[in-house]
Protein backbone atom coordinates (compact mmCIF):
# COMPACT_ATOMS: atom_id res chain seq x y z
CA UNK A 1 0.00 0.00 0.00
CA UNK A 2 1.48 3.30 -1.00
CA UNK A 3 1.68 5.99 1.60
CA UNK A 4 -1.20 8.06 0.29
CA UNK A 5 -3.75 5.27 0.80
CA UNK A 6 -2.91 5.32 4.49
CA UNK A 7 -4.40 8.82 4.71
CA UNK A 8 -7.95 7.52 4.17
CA UNK A 9 -8.73 7.33 7.89
CA UNK A 10 -7.31 10.75 8.69
CA UNK A 11 -9.20 12.13 5.71
CA UNK A 12 -12.45 10.58 6.89
CA UNK A 13 -12.16 12.36 10.26
CA UNK A 14 -10.94 15.66 8.76
CA UNK A 15 -7.48 15.23 10.27
CA UNK A 16 -5.46 16.30 7.23
CA UNK A 17 -4.02 19.75 6.75
CA UNK A 18 -5.12 21.70 3.68
CA UNK A 19 -2.27 20.56 1.51
CA UNK A 20 -2.57 16.89 2.40
CA UNK A 21 -6.30 17.07 1.87
CA UNK A 22 -5.86 18.53 -1.58
CA UNK A 23 -3.31 15.85 -2.48
CA UNK A 24 -5.51 13.10 -1.12
CA UNK A 25 -8.57 14.36 -2.99
CA UNK A 26 -6.57 14.32 -6.21
CA UNK A 27 -5.65 10.75 -5.37
CA UNK A 28 -9.29 9.89 -4.56
CA UNK A 29 -10.38 10.97 -8.00
CA UNK A 30 -8.41 8.07 -9.45
CA UNK A 31 -8.54 5.44 -6.69
CA UNK A 32 -11.81 3.53 -6.37
CA UNK A 33 -10.46 1.50 -3.45
CA UNK A 34 -9.85 4.61 -1.39
CA UNK A 35 -13.18 6.18 -2.32
CA UNK A 36 -15.02 3.13 -1.15
CA UNK A 37 -12.95 2.94 2.02
CA UNK A 38 -13.46 6.64 2.77
CA UNK A 39 -17.23 6.24 2.44
CA UNK A 40 -17.27 3.46 4.99
CA UNK A 41 -14.92 5.21 7.38
CA UNK A 42 -16.88 8.46 7.19
CA UNK A 43 -20.06 6.60 7.95
CA UNK A 44 -18.29 5.03 10.89
CA UNK A 45 -16.89 8.28 12.23
CA UNK A 46 -20.31 9.89 12.00
CA UNK A 47 -21.51 7.27 14.47
CA UNK A 48 -19.11 8.82 16.97
CA UNK A 49 -20.59 12.21 16.21
CA UNK A 50 -24.12 10.89 16.31
CA UNK A 51 -23.65 9.93 19.93
CA UNK A 52 -23.50 13.63 20.84
CA UNK A 53 -26.78 15.40 21.20
CA UNK A 54 -27.66 18.92 22.34
CA UNK A 55 -31.14 20.37 22.16
CA UNK A 56 -31.00 23.27 19.76
CA UNK A 57 -32.48 26.58 20.90
CA UNK A 58 -35.52 27.88 19.01
CA UNK A 59 -33.51 30.86 17.80
CA UNK A 60 -31.26 28.60 15.77
CA UNK A 61 -34.21 27.02 14.00
CA UNK A 62 -35.56 30.44 13.11
CA UNK A 63 -32.20 31.63 11.82
CA UNK A 64 -31.63 28.51 9.75
CA UNK A 65 -35.08 28.56 8.19
CA UNK A 66 -34.82 32.29 7.50
CA UNK A 67 -31.44 31.83 5.87
CA UNK A 68 -32.40 28.97 3.59
CA UNK A 69 -35.35 31.00 2.34
CA UNK A 70 -32.82 33.34 0.76
CA UNK A 71 -31.11 30.83 -1.49
CA UNK A 72 -31.97 27.84 -3.59
CA UNK A 73 -30.32 24.43 -3.45
CA UNK A 74 -27.66 23.67 -6.04
CA UNK A 75 -28.71 21.33 -8.84
CA UNK A 76 -27.58 17.73 -8.56
CA UNK A 77 -24.32 16.88 -10.30
CA UNK A 78 -25.54 16.57 -13.87
CA UNK A 79 -23.54 13.60 -15.09
CA UNK A 80 -24.48 11.10 -12.45
CA UNK A 81 -27.88 10.02 -13.71
CA UNK A 82 -26.61 9.46 -17.21
CA UNK A 83 -23.65 7.51 -15.97
CA UNK A 84 -25.86 5.35 -13.80
CA UNK A 85 -28.07 4.48 -16.70
CA UNK A 86 -25.22 3.77 -19.05
CA UNK A 87 -23.28 1.68 -16.58
CA UNK A 88 -26.10 -0.28 -15.06
CA UNK A 89 -25.38 -3.48 -16.96
CA UNK A 90 -21.74 -3.53 -15.96
CA UNK A 91 -20.34 -5.21 -12.94
CA UNK A 92 -20.21 -2.93 -9.94
CA UNK A 93 -21.54 0.15 -11.71
CA UNK A 94 -23.12 1.61 -8.60
CA UNK A 95 -19.79 1.65 -6.97
CA UNK A 96 -18.21 3.38 -9.93
CA UNK A 97 -20.92 6.02 -9.89
CA UNK A 98 -20.75 6.35 -6.16
CA UNK A 99 -17.04 6.76 -6.55
CA UNK A 100 -17.42 9.54 -9.06
CA UNK A 101 -19.95 11.23 -6.86
CA UNK A 102 -17.56 10.73 -3.98
CA UNK A 103 -14.91 12.64 -5.83
CA UNK A 104 -17.36 15.44 -6.42
CA UNK A 105 -18.96 15.42 -3.01
CA UNK A 106 -15.62 15.16 -1.29
CA UNK A 107 -14.90 18.72 -2.24
CA UNK A 108 -18.36 20.11 -1.59
CA UNK A 109 -17.68 20.34 2.09
CA UNK A 110 -14.79 22.70 1.48
CA UNK A 111 -16.28 25.93 2.68
CA UNK A 112 -15.13 29.32 3.73
CA UNK A 113 -13.84 32.18 1.69
CA UNK A 114 -15.23 33.02 -1.67
CA UNK A 115 -17.66 30.44 -2.87
CA UNK A 116 -18.11 30.03 -6.55
CA UNK A 117 -19.67 27.42 -8.70
CA UNK A 118 -17.11 26.06 -11.04
CA UNK A 119 -17.14 23.76 -13.98
CA UNK A 120 -13.87 21.91 -14.02
CA UNK A 121 -13.07 20.53 -17.42
CA UNK A 122 -15.78 18.62 -19.20
CA UNK A 123 -16.76 16.43 -16.32
CA UNK A 124 -20.19 17.51 -15.12
CA UNK A 125 -19.82 15.48 -11.93
CA UNK A 126 -17.13 17.89 -10.85
CA UNK A 127 -19.40 20.92 -10.77
CA UNK A 128 -18.82 21.89 -7.20
CA UNK A 129 -18.50 24.80 -4.85
CA UNK A 130 -14.91 25.83 -4.48
CA UNK A 131 -13.01 28.81 -3.28
CA UNK A 132 -10.45 30.23 -5.68
CA UNK A 133 -7.57 28.56 -3.88
CA UNK A 134 -9.40 25.25 -3.50
CA UNK A 135 -10.08 25.35 -7.20
CA UNK A 136 -6.37 25.34 -7.90
CA UNK A 137 -5.62 22.74 -5.23
CA UNK A 138 -8.32 20.51 -6.73
CA UNK A 139 -7.41 21.02 -10.36
CA UNK A 140 -6.77 17.76 -12.20
CA UNK A 141 -3.48 19.12 -13.53
CA UNK A 142 -2.32 20.60 -10.21
CA UNK A 143 1.42 20.26 -9.70
CA UNK A 144 3.01 20.65 -6.31
CA UNK A 145 6.47 22.06 -5.65
CA UNK A 146 7.88 22.42 -2.20
CA UNK A 147 11.10 23.51 -0.54
CA UNK A 148 12.38 24.38 2.92
CA UNK A 149 13.17 28.06 3.40
CA UNK A 150 16.82 29.07 3.34
CA UNK A 151 16.88 29.43 7.12
CA UNK A 152 15.58 25.88 7.43
CA UNK A 153 12.74 26.97 9.73
CA UNK A 154 9.80 26.97 7.35
CA UNK A 155 8.48 25.47 4.17
CA UNK A 156 7.21 27.05 1.00
CA UNK A 157 4.90 25.15 -1.32
CA UNK A 158 3.45 26.23 -4.63
CA UNK A 159 0.58 24.31 -6.17
CA UNK A 160 0.08 25.31 -9.75
CA UNK A 161 -2.59 24.55 -12.32
CA UNK A 162 -1.45 25.40 -15.82
CA UNK A 163 -4.94 24.98 -17.23
CA UNK A 164 -6.30 27.58 -14.79
CA UNK A 165 -3.13 29.67 -15.08
CA UNK A 166 -3.21 30.05 -11.33
CA UNK A 167 -1.02 29.01 -8.45
CA UNK A 168 -1.49 28.85 -4.72
CA UNK A 169 1.34 29.67 -2.36
CA UNK A 170 1.29 27.88 0.97
CA UNK A 171 3.81 28.89 3.62
CA UNK A 172 4.44 27.34 7.00
CA UNK A 173 6.69 28.71 9.71
CA UNK A 174 7.99 31.53 7.59
CA UNK A 175 10.17 34.13 9.37
CA UNK A 176 8.72 37.66 9.50
CA UNK A 177 10.33 40.38 7.42
CA UNK A 178 12.74 42.63 9.37
CA UNK A 179 11.41 46.05 10.41
CA UNK A 180 10.91 48.34 7.43
CA UNK A 181 11.04 45.42 4.99
CA UNK A 182 8.47 43.29 3.27
CA UNK A 183 8.36 39.81 1.78
CA UNK A 184 7.83 39.91 -1.95
CA UNK A 185 6.82 37.08 -4.26
CA UNK A 186 8.16 36.47 -7.75
CA UNK A 187 7.43 34.30 -10.74
CA UNK A 188 10.27 33.42 -13.06
CA UNK A 189 9.66 33.86 -16.78
CA UNK A 190 12.60 33.40 -19.17
CA UNK A 191 15.15 34.08 -16.44
CA UNK A 192 13.41 37.29 -15.39
CA UNK A 193 11.60 37.55 -12.09
CA UNK A 194 8.19 39.24 -12.34
CA UNK A 195 6.49 40.52 -9.13
CA UNK A 196 3.71 38.17 -8.04
CA UNK A 197 2.49 39.83 -4.86
CA UNK A 198 3.46 40.39 -1.25
CA UNK A 199 3.04 38.43 1.94
CA UNK A 200 1.38 40.14 4.88
CA UNK A 201 2.52 39.49 8.43
CA UNK A 202 2.40 36.00 9.88
CA UNK A 203 4.14 32.71 9.36
CA UNK A 204 1.47 30.65 7.63
CA UNK A 205 -0.26 31.78 4.48
CA UNK A 206 -2.39 30.25 1.77
CA UNK A 207 -2.86 32.65 -1.12
CA UNK A 208 -3.11 32.97 -4.87
CA UNK A 209 -0.12 34.33 -6.75
CA UNK A 210 -0.54 37.25 -9.13
CA UNK A 211 0.58 37.04 -12.74
CA UNK A 212 0.81 34.07 -15.10
CA UNK A 213 1.89 31.09 -13.06
CA UNK A 214 0.83 28.72 -15.83
CA UNK A 215 3.80 29.61 -17.99
CA UNK A 216 6.26 30.44 -15.21
CA UNK A 217 9.40 28.37 -14.74
CA UNK A 218 9.92 29.10 -11.10
CA UNK A 219 8.98 30.97 -7.96
CA UNK A 220 10.97 33.14 -5.58
CA UNK A 221 10.38 34.78 -2.20
CA UNK A 222 12.68 37.60 -1.15
CA UNK A 223 13.03 40.33 1.47
CA UNK A 224 12.55 43.77 -0.09
CA UNK A 225 12.18 47.36 1.10
CA UNK A 226 8.70 48.03 2.46
CA UNK A 227 7.64 49.77 -0.75
CA UNK A 228 8.45 46.67 -2.76
CA UNK A 229 10.86 46.22 -5.66
CA UNK A 230 10.62 45.62 -9.37
CA UNK A 231 13.59 43.27 -9.28
CA UNK A 232 14.40 40.79 -6.52
CA UNK A 233 17.17 41.58 -4.05
CA UNK A 234 19.73 38.96 -3.06
CA UNK A 235 17.95 38.42 0.27
CA UNK A 236 16.46 35.15 -0.75
CA UNK A 237 14.01 33.33 1.49
CA UNK A 238 13.06 30.50 -0.86
CA UNK A 239 13.43 29.53 -4.48
CA UNK A 240 11.51 26.90 -6.42
CA UNK A 241 11.97 25.58 -9.92
CA UNK A 242 8.83 24.36 -11.63
CA UNK A 243 10.39 21.27 -13.11
CA UNK A 244 7.85 18.61 -13.83
CA UNK A 245 7.86 15.75 -11.43
CA UNK B 1 -33.38 10.65 15.61
CA UNK B 2 -36.76 9.08 16.14
CA UNK B 3 -38.20 12.47 16.74
CA UNK B 4 -41.93 11.89 16.61
CA UNK B 5 -42.57 14.48 13.90
CA UNK B 6 -44.58 12.84 11.19
CA UNK B 7 -43.80 13.77 7.63
CA UNK B 8 -46.94 15.80 7.69
CA UNK B 9 -48.60 18.51 5.73
CA UNK B 10 -49.52 19.05 2.14
CA UNK B 11 -46.06 18.16 0.90
CA UNK B 12 -46.18 14.70 2.44
CA UNK B 13 -46.06 11.97 -0.16
CA UNK B 14 -46.23 8.75 1.71
CA UNK B 15 -46.08 7.58 5.29
CA UNK B 16 -42.99 5.96 6.72
CA UNK B 17 -43.08 2.27 7.36
CA UNK B 18 -41.84 2.42 10.92
CA UNK B 19 -42.87 5.91 11.86
CA UNK B 20 -39.20 6.91 11.62
CA UNK B 21 -38.52 9.76 9.27
CA UNK B 22 -37.21 9.00 5.85
CA UNK B 23 -34.30 11.41 5.96
CA UNK B 24 -33.23 10.55 2.43
CA UNK B 25 -36.66 11.49 1.12
CA UNK B 26 -36.58 14.73 3.10
CA UNK B 27 -33.18 15.53 1.62
CA UNK B 28 -34.44 14.75 -1.85
CA UNK B 29 -37.39 17.09 -1.39
CA UNK B 30 -35.16 19.76 0.13
CA UNK B 31 -33.00 19.48 -2.97
CA UNK B 32 -36.00 20.54 -4.99
CA UNK B 33 -36.45 23.60 -2.82
CA UNK B 34 -39.08 22.23 -0.43
CA UNK B 35 -38.54 24.33 2.71
CA UNK B 36 -41.20 22.47 4.67
CA UNK B 37 -39.33 19.23 4.14
CA UNK B 38 -36.15 20.95 5.22
CA UNK B 39 -37.82 22.19 8.41
CA UNK B 40 -38.85 18.62 9.25
CA UNK B 41 -35.33 17.49 8.48
CA UNK B 42 -33.96 20.20 10.73
CA UNK B 43 -36.17 19.10 13.61
CA UNK B 44 -35.06 15.53 13.13
CA UNK B 45 -31.31 16.14 13.15
CA UNK B 46 -30.65 19.53 14.79
CA UNK B 47 -29.78 18.00 18.17
CA UNK B 48 -27.19 15.74 16.53
CA UNK B 49 -25.72 18.46 14.38
CA UNK B 50 -25.51 20.96 17.23
CA UNK B 51 -24.34 18.26 19.64
CA UNK B 52 -21.42 17.43 17.38
CA UNK B 53 -20.59 21.10 16.85
CA UNK B 54 -20.62 21.74 20.62
CA UNK B 55 -18.44 18.71 21.18
CA UNK B 56 -15.80 19.87 18.71
CA UNK B 57 -16.05 23.66 18.95
CA UNK B 58 -16.96 23.75 22.67
CA UNK B 59 -18.05 27.35 22.79
CA UNK B 60 -21.87 27.13 22.60
CA UNK B 61 -22.35 30.39 20.72
CA UNK B 62 -19.74 29.45 18.14
CA UNK B 63 -21.16 25.96 17.90
CA UNK B 64 -24.53 27.45 17.00
CA UNK B 65 -22.91 29.48 14.24
CA UNK B 66 -21.21 26.36 12.96
CA UNK B 67 -24.47 24.42 13.06
CA UNK B 68 -26.15 27.19 11.11
CA UNK B 69 -23.38 27.08 8.49
CA UNK B 70 -23.72 23.32 8.33
CA UNK B 71 -27.48 23.49 7.77
CA UNK B 72 -26.96 26.09 5.08
CA UNK B 73 -24.57 23.75 3.32
CA UNK B 74 -26.93 20.80 3.78
CA UNK B 75 -29.68 22.85 2.16
CA UNK B 76 -27.48 24.02 -0.70
CA UNK B 77 -26.09 20.57 -1.47
CA UNK B 78 -29.11 18.45 -0.54
CA UNK B 79 -29.63 17.38 -4.14
CA UNK B 80 -26.14 15.89 -4.09
CA UNK B 81 -26.70 13.45 -1.29
CA UNK B 82 -26.03 9.99 -2.68
CA UNK B 83 -27.60 7.11 -0.79
CA UNK B 84 -25.14 4.70 -2.41
CA UNK B 85 -22.34 6.26 -0.44
CA UNK B 86 -23.77 6.34 3.05
CA UNK B 87 -26.66 7.26 5.30
CA UNK B 88 -28.36 10.66 5.23
CA UNK B 89 -27.44 11.29 8.87
CA UNK B 90 -23.83 10.30 8.22
CA UNK B 91 -23.68 12.68 5.28
CA UNK B 92 -25.10 15.56 7.32
CA UNK B 93 -22.79 14.89 10.26
CA UNK B 94 -19.83 14.76 7.88
CA UNK B 95 -20.71 18.27 6.76
CA UNK B 96 -21.18 19.43 10.36
CA UNK B 97 -17.90 17.87 11.41
CA UNK B 98 -15.95 19.51 8.63
CA UNK B 99 -17.44 22.91 9.49
CA UNK B 100 -16.62 22.37 13.17
CA UNK B 101 -13.02 21.42 12.47
CA UNK B 102 -12.61 24.40 10.15
CA UNK B 103 -13.87 26.60 12.97
CA UNK B 104 -11.56 25.30 15.68
CA UNK B 105 -8.57 25.47 13.36
CA UNK B 106 -9.24 29.03 12.27
CA UNK B 107 -10.01 30.08 15.85
CA UNK B 108 -6.79 28.41 16.92
CA UNK B 109 -4.80 30.17 14.22
CA UNK B 110 -6.02 33.56 15.41
CA UNK B 111 -5.48 32.62 19.06
CA UNK B 112 -1.96 31.54 18.20
CA UNK B 113 -1.35 34.92 16.65
CA UNK B 114 -2.50 36.50 19.90
CA UNK B 115 0.16 34.54 21.71
CA UNK B 116 -2.27 32.84 24.05
CA UNK B 117 -2.42 29.61 22.12
CA UNK B 118 -0.89 27.48 24.84
CA UNK B 119 -3.15 28.68 27.62
CA UNK B 120 -6.20 28.15 25.46
CA UNK B 121 -4.99 24.79 24.42
CA UNK B 122 -4.04 23.31 27.75
CA UNK B 123 -7.08 21.23 28.55
CA UNK B 124 -6.39 18.86 25.72
CA UNK B 125 -9.36 16.99 24.35
CA UNK B 126 -8.89 13.97 26.52
CA UNK B 127 -12.43 13.86 27.79
CA UNK B 128 -13.66 10.49 26.79
CA UNK B 129 -16.26 9.70 24.22
CA UNK B 130 -18.29 7.95 26.87
CA UNK B 131 -18.77 11.24 28.69
CA UNK B 132 -20.76 12.76 25.87
CA UNK B 133 -22.45 9.61 24.78
CA UNK B 134 -26.09 9.27 25.60
CA UNK B 135 -27.80 6.26 27.01
CA UNK B 136 -29.18 5.38 23.64
CA UNK B 137 -28.63 1.99 22.19
CA UNK B 138 -26.48 3.39 19.42
CA UNK B 139 -24.31 5.31 21.84
CA UNK B 140 -23.97 2.16 23.87
CA UNK B 141 -22.88 0.23 20.80
CA UNK B 142 -20.37 2.94 19.97
CA UNK B 143 -18.96 2.81 23.49
CA UNK B 144 -18.70 -0.94 23.40
CA UNK B 145 -17.02 -0.87 20.03
CA UNK B 146 -14.60 1.81 21.17
CA UNK B 147 -13.52 -0.44 24.02
CA UNK B 148 -12.28 -2.96 21.52
CA UNK B 149 -9.74 -0.49 20.14
CA UNK B 150 -6.24 -0.27 21.52
CA UNK B 151 -5.85 2.75 23.78
CA UNK B 152 -3.59 4.44 21.23
CA UNK B 153 -6.10 3.87 18.43
CA UNK B 154 -8.89 5.23 20.59
CA UNK B 155 -6.97 8.27 21.77
CA UNK B 156 -5.73 9.07 18.29
CA UNK B 157 -9.23 8.78 16.88
CA UNK B 158 -10.79 10.91 19.62
CA UNK B 159 -8.16 13.64 19.37
CA UNK B 160 -8.66 13.76 15.62
CA UNK B 161 -12.44 13.52 15.51
CA UNK B 162 -13.47 15.41 18.63
CA UNK B 163 -10.37 17.54 19.10
CA UNK B 164 -10.13 18.56 15.44
CA UNK B 165 -6.37 17.95 15.46
CA UNK B 166 -4.48 16.94 12.36
CA UNK B 167 -2.85 13.50 12.38
CA UNK B 168 0.53 15.22 12.61
CA UNK B 169 -0.59 17.08 15.74
CA UNK B 170 -2.05 13.88 17.14
CA UNK B 171 1.30 12.16 16.62
CA UNK B 172 3.14 14.76 18.63
CA UNK B 173 0.48 14.87 21.36
CA UNK B 174 0.66 11.11 21.82
CA UNK B 175 4.44 10.92 21.33
CA UNK B 176 4.00 8.70 18.32
CA UNK B 177 6.65 8.52 15.62
CA UNK B 178 5.89 10.92 12.77
CA UNK B 179 3.51 9.37 10.29
CA UNK B 180 2.09 6.68 12.55
CA UNK B 181 -0.93 8.55 13.95
CA UNK B 182 -2.65 8.36 10.58
CA UNK B 183 -2.23 4.59 10.64
CA UNK B 184 -3.63 4.38 14.19
CA UNK B 185 -6.62 6.50 13.18
CA UNK B 186 -7.25 4.36 10.14
CA UNK B 187 -6.81 1.07 12.00
CA UNK B 188 -9.12 2.30 14.76
CA UNK B 189 -11.79 3.36 12.30
CA UNK B 190 -11.59 0.10 10.39
CA UNK B 191 -11.96 -1.81 13.63
CA UNK B 192 -14.93 0.34 14.62
CA UNK B 193 -16.46 -0.05 11.18
CA UNK B 194 -16.25 -3.81 11.41
CA UNK B 195 -17.53 -3.87 14.99
CA UNK B 196 -20.46 -1.62 14.14
CA UNK B 197 -21.24 -3.50 10.96
CA UNK B 198 -21.06 -0.42 8.76
CA UNK B 199 -21.33 -1.43 5.14
CA UNK B 200 -19.25 0.45 2.66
Amino acid sequence: MSDIHALSGAYAVDALDDLERASFERHLAGCATCRSEVDGLRETSSLLGGACSTTAPDGLRERVLAEIALSRPLPPPGGVTTLQRRDRHRRGPRRAVAALAAAAAAVIAIGGGTVLVTQLGDDPVRTVQLSATDRVLQAPDAEEFTTPTRDGLGTVTVVRSSSLNQAVLITKGLAEAPAGKTRELWLKHDNTYIPAGFLGGGTDHTMLLDGDPGSAQGFGLTIEPASGSTQPSDQLVALLNFTSA
Amino acid sequence: MNDPHPVAGASSRRGEASGALDLAELLRRSGRGDREAFAVLYDAVSARVLGLAVRVVRDPAQAEEVAQEAFMEIWKTSARFDADRGSPLGWMLTIAHRKSVDRVRSAEASTRRDGSYHQQNQPVAHDSTAEAAHASLEAHRVRTALKSLTSIQREALELAYFGGYTHTEVASMLDLPVGTAKTRIRDGLIRLRDMMGVGS
